[in-house]
């Protein structure tokens, strides 16, 4: 294996916001700031971190939904960022995403064949209707739709159901990167269990590489080669699945772990209760140094000063200039 | 000697009729909530865990019909006026619901929002009122308080909203604090945060918790007493303990088999349950888990196998005597 099929390098994705006031000041939320990472071709990498640690914001500039204000997206020997339209499209063909609310992202007025047979009809449009159509049904199957589904509309769909129907629009084109921006998040428990079984699945039969966004730690864990922790934009921790759960070498990573409940009373109980306090700063006016240092047990003078960079750490990579000294104990 | 019974419903069950189906929400449930305690209700997403609660409450909708008997402290609540109910509601249990933005009034401050049924139920004054409900704020561990107070909900984050939520769900000292997924919508680690809270109100000031969640990590760490719910009825009821180390439900099985562990590497498969939860306008005949059940019977789809005891505590709703494990994860 490992052949990179996708190299991101110093990706930031800056928004303007607009303060409130008479003489507003114009600021940047700094949603992605100088992430880096390689995804290796049939790789699943996992990216975790809070609620506005901008990883859905980076799920969507790899897609370019989101314009990169600086940095590079490597596919297929091209940088992604600053091509026009239709080179773009082009390149998208290969790159496909699948989004958190199913429902919301499937339009209510095209029946499932027509949702799952746009991309052929966009990117091939001499292609038969007999041909889409016996695509369409491959592919229906492949993901588990009953083909008699066909002519049906979205709500007529549950969630699960209708994130089969995302996938199946994201695999139509066979692309070789699928970007699954918190896939199961809004699905109950059991069908959680069926998607990520699917996705496991799709990735063997295709050979498709994923970059897994979610904030569910275990369903990462489960799906993921390798897992990156963001952090207000910025990357806390890149280390295999394994190692990043079993020793985490991050504070950020530790207290993300810890606080994932164990489903078995009596081990819940007996570990010490160590939570991270509070939530991250704003984007807008981020801690100077390092970032996670106002909720980190173990900042010192150093980590205010000093920005820290991503350096190899026993098996992980890490963001911390204490990583030696702090023990993992999760 | 046992806590005294706080809460007891007695073959609760709840309809609705929409565009002339009829919905079976809830089915001839009996609960029992002691007080202190923490009684968690698991199920997913439409077995109709809230809508239980809330007609405890006298909340459902208007096209709901709500039968049975839920007794608070002895008393009668079906049926009960509703001036009756509005005093129960505002000083004897709190409601956190998932989404904190549905109980938070985006137009209040909320310092106003707070303050209100101290001033109402408890009739204090202006400023014994913010007095108190600043205190509540620093009970839930919401920095600068006294800020905060002037605030409004729109400039809080997720997590501190559901503070603010819980704040005033516990302001006028309830018995009972109903918690309805109160943490789905939160990350891991504000979710702790929202966690050992609810431990706190347990343990500092004696309230009884009902939690509601898909989670069975939430309810390891939390509660006493579990009931797992599917399609409307309760179909194990135990200690945790009973729940996790001697469950006799296929349903509560195949839950905790689909949940991944953080332990588990890539190679384990999560064991999913096939199929997808009844709709409850079509509840199977039967038990309502038949289809999706590996231990099928002949039996299971012909009549609704009743609750019955296996232990002191411990009841289950399946005819299969058999030992689970069928679709355990290890060996399976």
């Amino acid at each position: 294996m490992s052949e990179t099929i996708l190299s991101v390098r110093d990706l930031c994705v800056y928004f303007e916001i607009r303060d409130e006031g008479w003489f507003p000041e114009k600021k940047l939320l700094r949603a992605v700031d100088g992430v880096s990472f390689d995804l290796e071709a049939g790789e699943t990498l996992g990216v975790v971190g809070e609620s506005g640690c901008g990883k859905s914001t980076l799920a969507r500039a790899i897609v370019a939904l989101v314009p990169a204000t600086s940095g590079e997206i490597r596919f297929d020997g091209q940088n992604l960022v600053g091509l026009d339209a239709e080179q773009l499209r082009q390149q998208r063909r290969h790159l496909q995403i699948i989004f958190q609310d199913p429902l919301a992202s499937l339009d209510p007025r095209m029946t499932v064949g027509e949702i799952i047979g746009e991309p052929l009809r966009s990117f091939f449009p001499r292609m038969s209707a007999a041909e889409r159509r016996t695509k369409v049904i491959e592919i229906m199957q492949r993901v588990g739709l009953m083909a008699g589904y066909i002519n049906r509309y979205p709500h007529e769909f549950s969630g699960g159901q209708a994130q089969r129907i995302g996938i199946a629009r994201a695999l139509i084109l066979h692309p070789e990167v699928v970007v699954c921006d918190e896939p199961v998040s809004a699905l109950d428990v059991s069908i959680k269990a069926q998607i990520v079984n699917l996705l496991m699945e799709l990735q063997q039969v295709y050979g498709i590489s994923l970059l897994f966004v979610a904030h569910d730690l275990a369903s990462v864990r489960h799906i993921s080669h390798r897992v990156l922790v963001l952090y207000l934009g910025k990357v806390m921790e890149l280390a295999d699945s394994d190692a990043i759960y079993r020793a985490p070498r991050h504070p950020y990573t530790q207290s993300l772990i810890h606080a994932v409940p164990v489903a078995d009373p009596r081990q819940a109980r007996a570990r010490p209760a160590k939570g991270l306090e509070g939530e991250p700063p704003s984007p807008i006016d981020p801690p100077s140094g390092c970032v996670f240092r106002t909720r980190c047990p173990y900042a010192v003078e150093r980590c205010a000063a000093e920005v820290p960079a991503l350096r190899q750490v026993g098996e992980s990579r890490v963001a911390c200039h204490l990583a030696e000294q702090i023990q993992s104990s999760s | 000697m046992a806590p005294a019974t706080l809460l007891e419903a007695r073959q609760l069950t709840v309809e609705f009729t929409t565009r002339g189906r009829v919905v079976h929400a809830v089915t001839e449930v009996d609960l029992d909530l002691a007080q202190g305690e923490v009684l968690a209700i698991v199920g997913e997403s439409g077995s109709g865990k809230s809508q239980m609660l809330l007609s405890m409450l006298g909340l459902t909708a208007p096209n709901s019909r709500v039968k049975g008997s839920v007794r608070f402290d002895g008393q009668e609540l079906l049926g009960a006026p509703e001036k009756r109910l509005n005093q129960i509601r505002a000083r004897k249990i709190g409601y956190v619901f998932q989404d904190p933005m549905t109980s938070l009034n985006p137009y209040l401050s909320i310092g106003l929002q707070l303050a209100e049924p101290l001033r109402i139920h408890k009739k204090l004054g202006k400023a014994a009122a913010a007095a108190q409900a600043v205190e509540m704020l620093r009970a839930v561990h919401i920095s600068e308080p006294e800020q905060r107070m002037r605030q409004y909900p729109h400039q809080l984050s997720g997590g501190m909203r559901q503070r603010v939520a819980i704040a005033m769900a516990l302001v006028c000292g309830p018995e009972i604090l109903i918690a309805d997924e109160p943490t789905t919508a939160l990350d891991v680690t504000v979710q702790a945060q929202v966690l050992s809270l609810l431990r706190e109100a347990r343990e500092r000031l004696g309230t009884a918790v009902i939690l509601v969640t898909h989670d069975l990590g939430v309810i390891a760490e939390l509660a006493d007493r579990v009931n797992v719910m599917y399609a409307g009825r309760i179909v194990e009821k135990g200690t945790v303990e009973d729940i996790f180390y001697r469950r006799r439900h296929p349903y509560t099985e195949a839950l905790e088999n689909s949940i991944p562990d953080l332990s588990d590497s890539r190679a384990t498969p999560l064991v999913a349950i096939e199929g997808n939860p009844p709709d409850l306008s079509a509840v199977p005949a039967g038990c309502a888990f038949h289809p999706r059940c590996p231990y099928r019977l002949a039996m299971c789809d012909q009549a609704v196998p009743p609750l019955e005891a296996v232990d002191e505590n411990h009841s289950k709703a399946c005819f299969y005597q058999g030992e689970l494990g069928r679709g355990a994860k290890a060996g399976g």
